[in-house]
């Protein structure tokens, strides 16, 4: 792997109830949002500053779509603070906290940081990548007081 | 017309890495063409061979998603701000 750093994921403890409240309140669809943070060097440096719950354009099970206008208005939050749209979130609502060939095949940006929540099990799933050129590398997730 | 275009992260590399440039043009097509002229790495990220809208982009005219008016058809005023957003979608 040619070493490009991974960003260590940071969220405080309601970003991430919000985030996996809004993949549980999506099913039986599957959920998505937008992660906002700021960027250094064009790269996300895994800090988020919000999380933006999106509607599933698809309103499907097995694919998701984030909403154009649900983007747009999380762009222009970001924008107001400085910061940039550092990634995308969904849920798997019956497979793993992983990849599938379709969000590779899918994946916009490489600097982006893509969460999966699994709710296959009875307790939730988060994890975090990184998807380039058709890579997937595992970023750490660090959970945070606040 | 010379309108704000708000460029997606991934794209700015294309645009000297700016966020947001003007164009000038009386549609949004006539604003890409514009933009594609001056930085040509935007070329056939924004519109297909077939010369319709990349279905990778959605392009929204202030709070408007052009797909919903005239496409690339669609009349643009002074002042008008488009932004080009990335179409985010998985399985
Ligand atoms: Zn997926």
């Amino acid at each position: 792997m040619s070493g490009f750093a991974l960003p260590l994921l940071r969220l405080t403890a309601s970003q991430y109830q919000r985030v996996v409240g809004h993949c549980y309140h999506g099913l039986p669809d599957e959920a998505c949002g937008l992660l906002v943070g700021p960027v250094a060097g064009g790269e996300a440096t895994g800090a988020v500053s919000g999380v933006y719950p999106a509607r599933n354009a698809d309103a499907s099970s097995r694919t998701y779509t984030v909403d154009g206008k649900d983007f747009l208005r999380a762009s222009r939050e970001a924008e107001a603070r400085g910061h940039e749209i550092v990634g995308v979130w969904h849920s798997h609502t019956h497979t793993d906290a992983y990849p599938s060939p379709t969000d590779v095949r899918q994946a916009v940006d490489p600097m982006w940081v893509y969460v999966i929540v699994s709710l296959r099990d009875e307790a939730p799933t988060l994890r975090a990548f990184r998807i380039r050129d058709g890579a997937i590398a595992e970023c750490q997730v660090v959970l945070e007081a606040g | 017309m010379a309108v704000e275009i708000r460029l997606p992260t991934l794209l700015r590399p294309h645009a000297d890495g700016a966020p947001s440039v003007t164009a000038e043009g009386d549609t949004v097509g006539a604003v890409f063409s514009d933009l594609t002229e001056r930085f040509p790495g935007l070329s056939g990220q924004l519109v297909d061979a077939g010369g319709a809208l990349h279905k990778f982009v959605n392009v929204y005219l202030n709070d408007d998603d052009i797909r919903y008016l005239d496409a690339l058809d669609t009349k643009v005023d002074e002042g008008d701000v488009v932004s080009i957003l990335p179409a985010v979608a998985g399985g």
